[in-house]
């Protein structure tokens, strides 16, 4: 862990800063190297875009919970076990026939974390947040997708603390299929709104 | 601020690179950045808010260039040192010169699932009734200040119209800078694509921010 406490000068530039950093906080008692492991357990195993593809799926096979989810986002997240950091302020938005929902951070890299888990690369750099608020349907070329001309887009940029969770429209073909099985139909970029859910 | 964050509509940056779902880290010191902020955002010295400010301050050339791991632990860096916590010469020789202040605030590694189930919500009471309502027709107002905003540059000066009251919230503007929570109504705020990106703009585009009541004014 930070058993070589000094000479970085081997590593490459950002190892040995940031090892150094890690160094100077725990020798502080500022930080607990079991804390570390712990943050990232969490992150690694407790969120995540496979929990947002449970509630995507159960809004697809429970017009209540759909309902509920529509009204109060944050509420129904809860209800499968998600909640907490950069998810305090859920607002779930459901694509259709007719309107196409994007989310993007002009300004950082906000993302409904409970749900979704940490965020891509892509998400947080600058093509996507330039190009999303102004050329969405160009962005969406880049993930392969086409939406008809005459599909309006809504895009979300998330200035403040509401984080926004896409519902992707239920693909054909799929009468019948249990929630489980669906869910696994349901990508993260599907939950961002740069991608479509994928038909069986 | 007129910062290199403030990215929505600026043009040469190229395609977006799509990548595989789970592959969320490009170095091993990557996710230690990523647990080093969130534990250190424990000692209490500054909000979210004073942190975004603190990676928007990065120089812009440094900013458009760095991943986003780099930017965090830059301006993890700039906090630490700015609070007193660690000095210059500390991360230059890489150790320890002077004990640590708060370390009694350390987390332990029990108390992370719950802190993390948690969050922080930043709802407040209200202390004034909302001025505008669902279907106003506002104008942003044209706020450029070198300081901490949220309202995008894309967004200044533009007419749109509300399609959700948020309650109060605590106003990124004051609170990066130590200056209280200042609790503000949050509005969605809808405009059209052509209103924002001019003729060429895509007819079927509707963009919306969430704004504080004080970026807006009727329209």
């Amino acid at each position: 862990m930070h058993d070589d406490t000094q000479n970085h000068s081997h590593l490459d530039p950002m190892t040995a800063r940031v090892k150094a950093l890690e160094t100077i906080l725990t020798d502080k008692g500022l930080v607990r190297p079991e804390t570390l492991e712990a943050i990232l357990q969490h992150v690694e195993t407790k969120i995540g875009p496979r929990n947002g593809a449970q509630v995507v799926a159960r809004a697809w096979t429970d017009p209540d919970y759909a309902a509920r989810l529509r009204a109060d986002a944050t509420a129904a997240v809860a209800e499968m076990g998600f909640t907490g950091r950069q998810g305090e302020h859920l607002i779930a938005v459901f694509n259709s026939q007719t309107e196409h929902h994007l989310v993007v951070c002009t300004l950082c890299s906000c993302y409904p974390w409970p749900v979704l888990g940490l965020p891509p690369t892509w998400y947080k750099s600058p093509p996507y947040r330039a190009r999303a608020v102004r050329d969405p349907r160009g962005v969406l070329t880049d993930f392969g997708v086409d939406l008809p001309d005459t599909t309006r887009i809504r895009v979300w940029d998330s200035t403040a603390e509401l984080r926004y969770l896409v519902v992707p429209q239920r693909p054909p073909g799929t009468d019948g299929m249990t929630a489980e099985d669906l869910a696994a139909l349901v990508t993260r970029d599907s939950m961002i709104g740069c991608g479509l859910a994928v038909r069986p | 601020m007129n910062g290199a964050q403030d990215l929505g509509g600026r043009h040469g940056f190229g395609a977006v690179v799509p990548e595989p779902e789970g592959e969320l880290f490009h170095a091993e010191w990557e996710p230690r950045v990523l647990a080093l902020t969130l534990a250190c955002g424990a000692l209490g010295y500054w909000t979210l808010d004073e942190s975004r400010h603190a990676r928007e301050s990065l120089a812009p050339a440094t900013y458009l260039t760095a991943s986003y791991y780099r930017i965090w632990f830059e301006a993890l860096c700039a906090l630490l040192t700015r609070h007193g916590e660690v000095t210059e010469e500390e991360l230059v020789i890489g150790r320890k010169l002077q004990d640590g202040h708060r370390a009694d605030r350390a987390w332990t590694a029990a108390a992370v699932p719950g802190i993390m189930a948690k969050g922080g919500p930043t709802d407040r009471a209200a202390t004034a009734p909302a001025r505008f309502a669902v279907g106003d027709r506002v104008r942003t107002r044209n706020l450029q200040p070198a300081t901490h905003t949220r309202l995008p540059g894309y967004a200044r000066e533009k007419i749109g119209t509300v399609t959700a009251l948020h309650g109060a919230h605590v106003f990124p503007d004051t609170n990066a800078h130590g200056q209280g929570e200042a609790p503000a109504h949050l509005y969605t705020v809808a405009f059209e694509g052509r209103d924002l990106w001019g003729a060429d703009g895509d007819p079927g585009l509707l963009v919306s921010i969430d704004a504080w009541e004080p970026y807006l004014e009727t329209a």
